[in-house]
C-alpha cells in the first residue's frame, strides 16, 4: 500500500498544497483504476467470477470494472487453459488493448500449462504475451487473485510512467522467458 | 428378447455381418459398404433410434485393416444397445460412409473422429477438424503420435512471428500426476507416481 511517504505529503507542513513526483501521481491514479479484461478460458474463470461477486468484493481495491472489450481494459487476467488454438485469440485481444496494459496469469494452466502436458495446450501464456504477475493454484482462491492484483498495484507504483510516455510501449513488457517445455 | 437370441437374429437378418467379441452388449461387424444400410434397418425396423457414440480404433501401423469405426446405437423404446463395427477402406487414407444422413447427431462425433484419427467420412456435410485447428498436420490419437506431441507451427503465422513461439512437445516428466488419497493434507500435492526420471534423466531400466 502507498503511504504518506510515497506521496511526500505531510498535512502539517504543506497544508493544502501537495508536492509530489508526477510519476507517483500518475501511478497512484493508474493503480486505482485498473479495469480488468476477464480472459476466462477454463475452470479458473469460475474463481475469477467469484472474485467479482459481493462475497470477495474486488472493488475494495479499485480494480473491479471488468470490461469485456479489450479497448476499454488495462489488465488481462488470463484465467484458464490456453490451447494452441486459442493462443492466437489471446494474443490478438492483447494487441487490441490500449497502452499501458498488464497481464496476470491466473492459475497453473495460464502460468505453465498446468497439468495439461499435452500436444494441444500452450505451456504457459508467457510464451505469447508478457506476464506481470503469476498466481499459483489450481484454481487459485479468490483471495489469491486479489493478492495477485494487489501485487500488480505495487508494481504499477514502481513504474517510471512519465518517461515511459515517450516510449512506444508505455509499459515496457517484462522480458519474455525463452525456455523449452522441459525446463519447467 | 434375450441377448443371445437377439444377436442370432441380427446375424440372420444381415447375412454379411459377423459376430464381434463383446463383454456387454451385442456387437456385430459389417463391411464398410453395408454400414449405412445396416444402421438404416436397425433404426427404421428395429427401433434403434439413437446414436449414442461414434468413434474409431487404431490397431497400429502394421495392422491391416488398420482403422475400425464403431457406432453405438440405442433403442429408447426397448432400452437396448447394439454396437456396429466396420473396418475403414484404406489404411493410409481411411474412409468410411458417414452416418449423418441417418443420425444428424453423428455430425460432430464424426468430425472429432476425423480430427483425431484422420478417418474421412464420405457423405459428411462438413468434414472439418473440430478440436485442433485447420491445418494441423497430425492426427493425435493415432498410435504413432507421441503423447507429448510433435513440434509444429502455431496456427497463425503473424502471431508465431511476433511471439517466436511454436507448438512444442510437452512430455509428462514422470506423470500422470495424482494426489495421494491418504496422509496429511499438506503432503498431498499431486505428483508423478515415479519422479526419479524425466526427459533429461533416462528412466532406469
Ligand atoms: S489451473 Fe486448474 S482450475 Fe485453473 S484452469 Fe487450469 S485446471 Fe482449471
Amino acid at each position: 500500500m502507498s503511504t504518506e511517504a510515497a506521496y511526500g505529503y505531510n498535512s502539517k507542513v504543506e497544508g493544502e498544497v501537495i508536492v509530489s513526483k508526477l510519476d507517483t501521481v500518475v501511478n497512484w491514479i493508474r493503480k486505482h483504476s485498473v479495469w480488468p479484461m476477464p480472459m476466462g478460458l477454463a475452470c479458473c474463470a469460475i474463481e475469477l467470477m467469484a472474485s467479482g461477486g459481493s462475497r470477495f468484493d474486488i472493488s475494495r481495491f479499485g480494480m473491479e470494472v471488468m470490461r469485456f472489450s479489450p479497448r476499454q481494459s488495462d489488465c488481462m487476467i488470463v484465467s484458464g487453459t490456453v490451447t494452441y488454438k486459442m493462443a492466437e485469440v489471446v494474443r490478438r485481444i492483447y494487441d487490441q488493448m490500449a497502452e499501458p496494459k498488464w497481464v496476470v496469469a491466473m492459475g497453473a494452466c495460464a502460468s505453465t500449462g498446468g497439468m495439461y502436458r499435452s500436444y494441444a495446450v500452450l505451456q504457459g501464456v508467457d510464451r505469447i504475451v508478457p506476464v506481470d504477475v503469476y498466481i499459483s493454484g489450481c484454481p487459485p482462491r479468490p483471495e489469491a487473485l486479489l493478492d495477485g492484483l494487489m501485487k500488480l498495484q505495487d508494481q504499477i507504483m514502481k513504474e517510471p510512467s512519465v518517461s515511459n510516455l515517450l516510449k512506444k510501449d508505455m509499459h515496457p513488457a517484462p522480458k519474455a522467458l525463452k525456455t523449452t517445455a522441459i525446463a519447467h | 428378447m434375450s441377448e443371445d437370441t437377439f444377436l442370432q437374429d441380427l446375424l440372420k437378418r444381415f447375412e454379411y455381418a459377423t459376430e464381434r467379441a463383446s463383454l456387454d452388449d451385442p456387437a456385430i461387424q459389417v463391411p464398410a459398404d453395408k454400414l449405412v444400410e445396416t444402421c438404416r434397418v436397425l433404426r427404421d425396423d428395429m427401433g434403434f433410434d439413437l446414436l449414442t457414440d461414434s468413434t474409431a480404433i487404431d490397431w497400429g501401423e502394421e495392422a491391416s485393416p488398420r482403422f475400425t469405426t464403431i457406432a453405438h446405437l440405442f433403442s429408447t423404446k426397448n432400452k437396448e444397445y447394439v454396437r456396429i463395427a466396420s473396418d475403414c477402406i484404406d489404411d493410409l487414407e481411411p474412409t468410411i460412409p458417414s452416418l449423418v444422413p441417418l443420425f444428424p447427431i453423428a455430425n460432430w462425433l464424426e468430425r472429432e473422429t476425423y480430427d483425431m484419427f484422420g478417418i474421412r467420412y464420405e457423405g459428411h456435410p462438413d468434414m472439418r477438424r473440430i478440436l485442433m485447428w485447420e491445418g494441423y498436420p497430425y492426427y493425435p490419437l493415432r498410435k504413432e503420435f507421441p503423447l507429448a506431441g510433435i513440434e509444429t507451427e502455431l496456427p497463425a503465422a503473424d502471431i508465431a512471428e511476433v511471439t517466436q513461439t511454436k507448438v512444442i512437445p510437452a512430455p509428462m516428466m514422470g506423470g500422470p500426476f495424482h494426489a495421494p488419497q491418504t496422509g496429511e493434507m499438506s503432503d498431498r500435492e499431486p505428483r508423478g507416481a515415479d519422479q526419479s526420471w524425466n526427459e533429461q534423466k533416462e528412466k532406469p531400466e
